[in-house]
């Protein structure tokens, strides 16, 4: 890499930047939108990242008081993992071009992603009900927000998911349907990896 | 590169009703320029609060307004400069415009997220101006927002005025969310036949990296936000202290208010780049076509704004050496302050070798891009004195730190933005901005801003302490005085002069000359569409194809002091299409 431009008697200035590399063609859906998403995961990752950098701040300070995990937490632990495994199943279904099994697999995606946000708000009642309110101590605030901001997000998911439902039961173009079910599975799986870090750092840093 | 720009099947139907062109748009172009007037109108807004807080400076007797007020309008004019007008500007109206342009694309990869972007922009701005009509009125804060002050009895807006500007903010990180993924899909991936990256405008560069920068720094002011607001509302102790207000134990304990510092320069560090890298972008383009040479080290130039994105995120703290944080910790920080000063450094030589022995066309757009690197100069090197620790703590709160950040944030992207829009002007309208009343413009702006800003240096050293009401005290000389006097005269003077500009800008909209499609014999994409203003969908049937970068001025042997980057390299040049800078 030359960071000066090169003159030459003849030629004059030379262009330091290289026109080589690949046209990617004209925009087309698929890539634009997986990049798209991909970008998207950016200011997520780093709007959990700080939350988390804020709680290892928050932590050392003299009242902080360890939140008594309810262990229903666990549970939706498991039908996340079931719910981002469904994803993978609907992707294979689609591949093989298994109407069917894709509409099986979609639905079960959906559904165990409605009980995990079910499990997460009886592990809130649960909490309530042994006095652990969102004000009663920093760790239980920050339980609250992180777990909160997490279904949120998972929400904001379930609202991709629906459309996807409605397509697959309509039963839309094969292209179409397998792009969107990948974009589903990628946040999916990215909100469960969010979830396990989260969870590991209420149980490892309690 | 054996590739056919007629690849491009990308259609794109021109809507025909008023609304679905003009309101309810999806065109890049007409977001931009909503984006643009919106900004510009908001920041008028802010502009009038200075002049209302200058007054109470500069005449205290006149008991305009009271020191409620006084805080309220500096909090407002602060967060309203700073992110809803330059932030908003700079990626929603530049980028908006420039960004497909520029890389020859027919628009942003996601129309539709790109006007849903614009209209969450308006929405924050619309209930930003509501907490004027909320009871107490806006918060008085600080732009900063510091807890516990912003929610405690006493601040002004300490209910309802904290509530919507935090509120108010979230929905403006939404929008710029929306915006910032576009910006950089975009640029990654709708870019024309032959513009790789390395031949990008260097505008797009500093868009694009700020756009990056945007998405990880605003989650950490949203999550700011948020605690913030559970905070007032809710009685959660994430920041707030046990402390006793107004005579009363609150009922908040332990929290930390150091931890919103924090988070709040976690994003207000990295903000500042967010508006200075699309300015550093504009202003090398402003340059290299006004001085008709190609931008010098092209290379280092995208290089330095990249490496400038990448350290601003690790210097926030250097916000907060007065914050009762471990000094030594402020040391780290002095020092990756200070290193970030060598790439821009390396910016700053770069135009000034760019200028030299340039054939250099004093037009309005240079004058501002000129007034730019000065002005930025100045601004930069009283920013080596406050990154350093020993010397900050004297300085710090007090007028030297305005002087500091409103010649180097304030003054200095907003030149950039004055020579933009007399540079792109004639794009967007066809039809050029009056030259002379631009340059009255340019004097009296560029000279009446150092009137303004160079005496607070001054009183700053004196010991002048900021964020005061007034200064009826005994260690302030009468000679402060006199200064703060002067200084609220040329500063409503100013203010009063853009007028010139906004009437400028209206009226050359009808009357202003017809510029043709490239009135300054520029070669990047946006001076090469077939119509000008670009229709729908910029480039006609087909997309330009790029031969070159973006700087090819005054080559020896060409026709024109000029060459499009359109224009394919003379077949029997060597090395055609290969790397041609091996050494």
């Amino acid at each position: 890499m030359s960071f000066w431009v090169r003159r030459e008697p003849e030629r004059g200035s030379l262009e330091p930047s290289s026109g080589i590399g690949h046209w990617q063609g004209p925009v087309s859906r698929g890539p634009a939108l997986r990049r798209g998403l991909y970008t998207f995961l950016l200011p997520l990752a780093s709007l959990f990242g700080l939350v988390i950098m804020a709680y290892i701040m928050r932590r050392h300070m003299p009242d902080w008081q360890p939140v008594a995990l309810p262990w229903q937490v666990w549970l939706s632990t498991l039908l996340l993992l079931a719910s981002s495994l469904a994803f993978e199943q609907a992707r294979k279904a689609a591949r093989l071009a298994h109407l069917p099994a894709l509409r099986r697999a979609v639905l079960a995606a959906g559904a165990l992603a409605l009980a995990f946000l079910g499990s997460q708000i009886w592990a809130w009642a649960d909490l309530q009900q042994q006095g652990g309110y969102l004000e009663a101590n920093p760790s239980y605030s920050f339980f609250y927000l992180m777990t909160g901001l997490h279904a949120l997000h998972l929400l904001g998911g379930l609202v991709a998911w629906s459309r996807l439902r409605m397509a697959s039961r309509l039963g839309a173009d094969r292209a179409a349907l397998q792009l969107s079910i990948q974009l589903c599975a990628i946040y999916w799986h990215f909100l469960l990896t969010v979830w396990l870090v989260l969870l590991g750092v209420l149980v490892i840093m309690a | 590169m054996a590739y056919s720009a007629s690849a491009d099947s990308h259609a794109h139907h021109e809507p025909q009703s008023f609304v679905r062109k003009y309101i309810w748009s999806q065109d890049h172009k007409v977001i931009a320029i909503q984006y643009a007037v919106t900004a510009i109108g908001v920041g008028l807004v802010a502009l009038v609060l200075s002049g209302l807080m200058r007054i109470q400076l500069g005449f205290p007797d006149s008991g305009l307004i009271d020191a409620e007020a006084y805080y309220q309008f500096m909090t407002m004019h602060g967060m309203i400069m700073v992110v809803y007008l330059l932030t908003a500007l700079f990626l929603g109206g530049f980028g908006n415009y420039l960004i497909p342009l520029m890389v020859g694309a027919r628009d942003m990869v996601f129309p539709y997220l790109n006007m849903l972007s614009y209209w969450f922009y308006l929405l924050s701005v619309l209930v930003l101006m509501a907490s004027f009509f909320v009871p107490d009125g806006p918060t008085g804060a600080g732009w900063t927002l510091y807890p516990p002050q912003a929610i405690t009895g006493g601040t002004p807006g300490a209910d309802w005025g904290i509530l919507t500007m935090l509120v108010s903010l979230a929905i403006f990180i939404v929008a710029a969310t929306m915006g910032g993924l576009n910006y950089v899909v975009t640029v990654l991936q709708a870019r024309a036949p032959g513009m790789t990256l390395m031949r990008m405008p260097l505008t797009v560069w500093g868009i694009f990296v700020a756009a990056i920068m945007a998405l990880l720094a605003f989650p950490a002011l949203f999550v700011a936000a948020v605690m913030m607001i559970l905070d007032s509302t809710l009685g959660t102790s994430f920041f707030m202290p046990a402390i006793i207000a107004m005579g009363q134990q609150m009922d908040h304990e332990g929290g930390s208010p150091l931890l919103f510092q924090h988070l709040f320069w976690f994003f207000g560090h990295p903000e500042v780049y967010i508006v200075a890298l699309p300015a550093f972008g504009l202003v090398s383009d402003l340059i290299s076509t006004h001085a008709r040479k190609n931008i010098f080290g092209y290379h280092m130039m995208v290089w330095a704004i990249v490496i400038i994105g990448f350290l601003s995120f690790f210097v926030w703290a250097h916000h907060m050496y007065v914050s009762g944080m471990n000094l030594s910790f402020g040391y780290f920080f002095a020092i990756s302050t200070l290193i970030i000063a060598v790439p821009t450094a390396i910016k700053v030589y770069n135009w000034v070798l760019t200028l030299w022995k340039g054939d250099i066309h004093f037009t309005v757009p240079m004058l501002f891009a000129i007034g730019f690197i000065v002005t930025f100069i100045v601004g930069g090197l009283t920013g080596l004195f406050l990154g350093n620790v020993v010397v900050d703590i004297p300085l710090a709160d007090t007028y030297f730190v305005v002087a500091h950040f409103h010649m180097v944030m304030g003054v200095a992207p907003i030149l950039v933005v004055f020579g933009a829009i007399y540079h792109w002007y004639p794009k967007v309208t066809g039809r050029m901005m009056d030259e002379r009343l631009g340059h009255i413009h340019f004097w009296i702006t560029f000279l009446g801003t150092y009137a303004i800003y160079f005496p607070m240096h001054y009183l700053g050293v004196l010991g002048m302490p900021r964020r005061y009401y007034d200064y009826d005290y005994d260690f302030i000389p009468q000679s402060a005085h006199d200064l703060n006097t002067f200084i609220t005269v040329v500063a409503l003077a100013v203010g009063v002069a853009q007028v010139l500009f906004l009437w400028n800008m209206a009226w050359s909209a009808v009357r202003g000359r017809s510029s043709g499609g490239n009135p300054w014999n520029a070669t990047s994409l946006e001076w090469q569409t077939p119509e000008t203003p670009p229709g729908h969908g910029n480039w006609g049937p087909e997309l330009p194809e790029v031969h070159r970068w973006a700087y090819d001025y005054n080559v020896p042997g060409a026709p024109q002091d000029f060459i499009p980057q359109t224009e394919p390299r003379p077949t029997s040049a060597p090395g055609h299409g290969h790397r041609e800078d091996a050494t």
